[in-house]
C-alpha cells in the first residue's frame, strides 16, 4: 500500500453510517502515550527521534493491527503529501513541522492512525463514522494494551500516563465527536448551545481541529479533562452531553421543516444547483453549500444523493487532495476550476437504483 | 566580671560554645544572654529542624522553584513554565510538588482512575544516565522515613535522616 492508494479511497469514517449519521459525521478516540524515561519529543536530539522511530516500529510489527498499515517518515514527504495527509484528518498541521524524526502510521480503512513524535511519542487515533464513542474505545483498548505489552509506557498510579503537556496527563484520552450542526446555526441558536457546552469542560473547534474555525456547520465536541475520571466516564459524559446536542438540532430542524419548510427546500436546491453547474468555485463556498446539501439529504429533501458521496466531497475538495488526483501542483485559479469539474462530475452520476 | 557583649552590666551567665571545632567561653548579662539564648534556639532548635523540612516540600520560594531541576533531562522547572512542556517522564519525579498543585489546578484532581499499561514500566532498564536509580530509590526511602519521624514528633531521629537526605541531594546536584 501507498500513499497514493488512499487518492480514490473513502476513510470509513466518512461511510456516513452508523448511530445517528443524519448529524454526526464521526467518533474519534485519541490517545497520548509516551516511552518511559526518553525524553519527550520536544526536548529530544533528532539522533534519539530517530531513534524512537525504530523502537516504536519494531514493536508494531509485531501487532496484528498493524499488519497492513502504511508506514510514512514525514521527512521524506513533499510538502503536498503532508498537506493531503492533515486534510484527511490523518496528522496534526504540527505534526508536519520540523519533519525530521517524525512517522505516521495508518490503517488501510483510515479507522487507525498513529502520530509518532508530535507532542508525545505516540498521538493515537482510532475514527469511526457516526455517534459510537464506545466502540471506537473498545478497539483503541485493545491496540492500546498491544502496543503497552510491546514497549514500556511513561506511567505512575498516582498521575497515570505521562505527557509532555500536563493537560493530557492521567488516561491522556481525548474523545471527540464531529457534529452537523446547520439547523441550530439557522435558528442563531448555536452561541447558546456552544456557551453551555464551554462551561461544562468541554472543548468546541473546527472541521479541523485545534485552532480552526467552525466552516461548514460543523463543530467537534471534545472532554478538557483527562485526570481524576476513567475512560468509560469520560465517554460517559461525552455521550451525555452530546445526546442533548442532538436533541436541540433535531428540534431545530424539524421547527424549520414545519414552520420554514419553502425556505429551507428553497436554500437546499438552490445549493445543489450551484454545486451541479458551477465551473468555478472556492473551497469555502463549496463547503457551505454542501453543509446545506447534506441538511437536505439528512432531512429528506433530497433524495437520490447518497450521504457518503456528500461526506467524501467535503475531503477532496481541498486543495491538496485535487494537486494529488490531478497527479501535479496547481495554481488557485486551476483549482477552483478542478474543484467545479470534480463536484458536477460526482453529482451528476448520482441517480437513484 | 563584665558582661562579653555589652562590656557594662555584670555576667551572670557563663557559657561554653563550640564553633568549627573551636571552644569559646562567653560570660553574659542576664540581658544579653536572654538575647542570644532567642539567636540559638533560630540556629539549633525545633524552629530550625521545621524550616528545614519545609524546604523540600511545599514552601519551596519562588526563586528556588525555577531553578529546581530534572535530574534526568535536564530541564529545570522555570524552563517548564516558559514552554509549557515537560522534558521527559522524570521530569514528573523532580518537580513532583509543584506538578501535583498544577494538576490539581487543571483537572480538578490529582489521583488517576483509568486504566493501567499491561506491562509496568519499572521493567524496562533505566538507561544509565547522571543519577543512578538506586540513589534515588535510597533517596526517596530516607524521605519517607523523615515524613515518618516527624508524624511521630520524634524530632531528634527527624534531624539526622534530615541531614542525610540533605547531603545525599547535595552528591546528586554535584554529579
Amino acid at each position: 500500500m501507498t500513499l497514493d492508494d488512499f487518492v480514490y479511497h473513502t476513510g470509513e469514517w466518512l461511510k456516513g453510517t452508523g448511530p445517528h449519521a443524519d448529524i454526526v459525521m464521526s467518533s474519534r478516540i485519541r490517545l497520548a502515550r509516551n516511552l518511559d524515561k526518553k525524553f519527550f519529543p520536544n526536548k529530544a536530539p533528532k539522533k534519539e527521534l530517530l531513534d524512537i522511530v525504530e523502537v516504536i516500529k519494531k514493536a508494531f510489527d509485531q501487532i496484528d493491527y498493524f499488519r497492513d498499515s502504511l508506514f510514512l517518515r514525514i521527512g521524506e514527504l513533499d510538502n503536498v503529501d503532508k498537506k493531503f495527509l492533515i486534510e484527511r484528518h490523518l496528522m496534526s498541521h504540527e505534526h508536519a513541522n520540523n519533519p525530521e524524526g517524525k512517522a505516521l502510521v495508518i490503517s488501510q480503512e483510515e479507522v487507525l492512525s498513529v502520530m509518532i513524535n508530535e507532542e508525545d511519542h505516540l498521538r493515537i487515533q482510532v475514527m469511526h463514522s457516526g455517534f459510537n464513542l464506545k466502540e471506537t474505545w473498545a478497539i483503541m483498548n485493545t491496540i492500546d494494551d498491544q502496543i503497552s505489552d510491546k514497549l514500556g509506557y511513561a506511567f505512575t498510579p498516582k498521575w497515570g500516563y505521562l505527557t509532555a503537556c500536563p493537560t493530557n496527563t492521567g488516561t491522556a484520552m481525548r474523545g471527540s465527536v464531529m457534529l452537523h450542526l446547520p439547523a441550530l446555526v439557522m435558528t442563531r441558536q448555536i452561541n447558546k448551545v456552544l456557551a453551555a457546552i464551554s462551561k461544562l469542560n468541554f472543548a468546541t473547534r473546527g472541521f479541523y481541529g485545534e485552532g480552526t474555525q467552525a466552516i461548514g456547520n460543523f463543530y467537534q465536541i471534545s472532554n478538557q479533562l483527562s485526570l481524576g475520571h476513567s475512560e468509560q466516564d469520560i465517554i460517559e459524559n461525552i455521550n451525555g452531553l452530546i445526546h442533548q446536542v442532538l436533541e436541540q438540532e433535531e428540534q431545530a430542524r424539524q421547527a424549520l421543516l414545519v414552520q420554514n419548510q419553502a425556505m429551507l427546500e428553497d436554500k437546499v436546491f438552490r445549493s445543489f444547483g450551484i454545486l451541479k453547474n458551477a465551473h468555478i468555485i472556492s473551497s469555502q463556498e463549496t463547503v457551505e453549500l454542501l453543509s446545506m446539501l447534506r441538511l437536505g439529504v439528512d432531512v429528506g429533501i433530497i433524495k437520490d444523493v447518497d450521504r457518503k458521496k456528500v461526506n467524501e466531497l467535503f475531503i477532496i475538495i481541498q486543495p491538496a487532495h485535487l494537486q494529488k488526483i490531478e497527479g501535479k501542483k496547481l495554481t488557485m485559479g486551476a483549482r477552483d476550476t478542478l474543484r467545479a469539474d470534480l463536484i458536477r462530475k460526482k453529482l451528476s452520476v448520482d441517480k437513484p437504483g | 566580671m563584665q558582661c562579653d557583649i555589652c562590656g557594662k552590666k555584670k555576667a551572670t551567665v557563663h557559657l561554653t560554645e563550640i564553633v568549627d571545632e573551636q571552644m569559646t567561653e562567653l560570660h553574659l548579662c542576664e540581658d544579653c544572654a536572654r538575647e542570644k539564648s532567642v539567636q540559638m534556639e533560630q540556629q539549633f532548635g525545633l524552629a530550625d529542624l521545621l524550616a528545614g523540612l519545609a524546604d523540600f516540600g511545599k514552601q519551596v520560594k519562588g526563586e528556588d522553584r525555577e531553578k529546581i531541576q530534572c535530574p534526568h533531562c535536564g530541564m529545570s522547572y522555570g524552563d517548564f513554565r516558559k514552554f509549557g512542556r515537560l522534558g521527559c517522564s522524570e521530569c514528573y519525579s523532580a518537580f513532583k510538588d509543584q506538578l501535583d498543585i498544577l494538576l490539581k489546578k487543571i483537572h480538578g484532581a490529582n489521583q488517576h482512575l483509568g486504566k493501567s499499561p499491561l506491562q509496568v514500566p519499572a521493567a524496562v532498564p533505566a538507561p544509565a544516565q547522571k543519577s543512578s536509580p538506586a540513589a534515588k530509590d535510597l533517596l526517596q526511602d530516607l524521605k519517607d522515613e523523615l515524613q515518618k519521624a516527624i508524624q511521630a514528633e520524634d524530632f531528634e531521629k527527624a534531624a539526622v535522616l534530615r541531614d542525610k537526605v540533605h547531603e545525599m541531594e547535595k552528591k546528586e546536584n554535584k554529579k
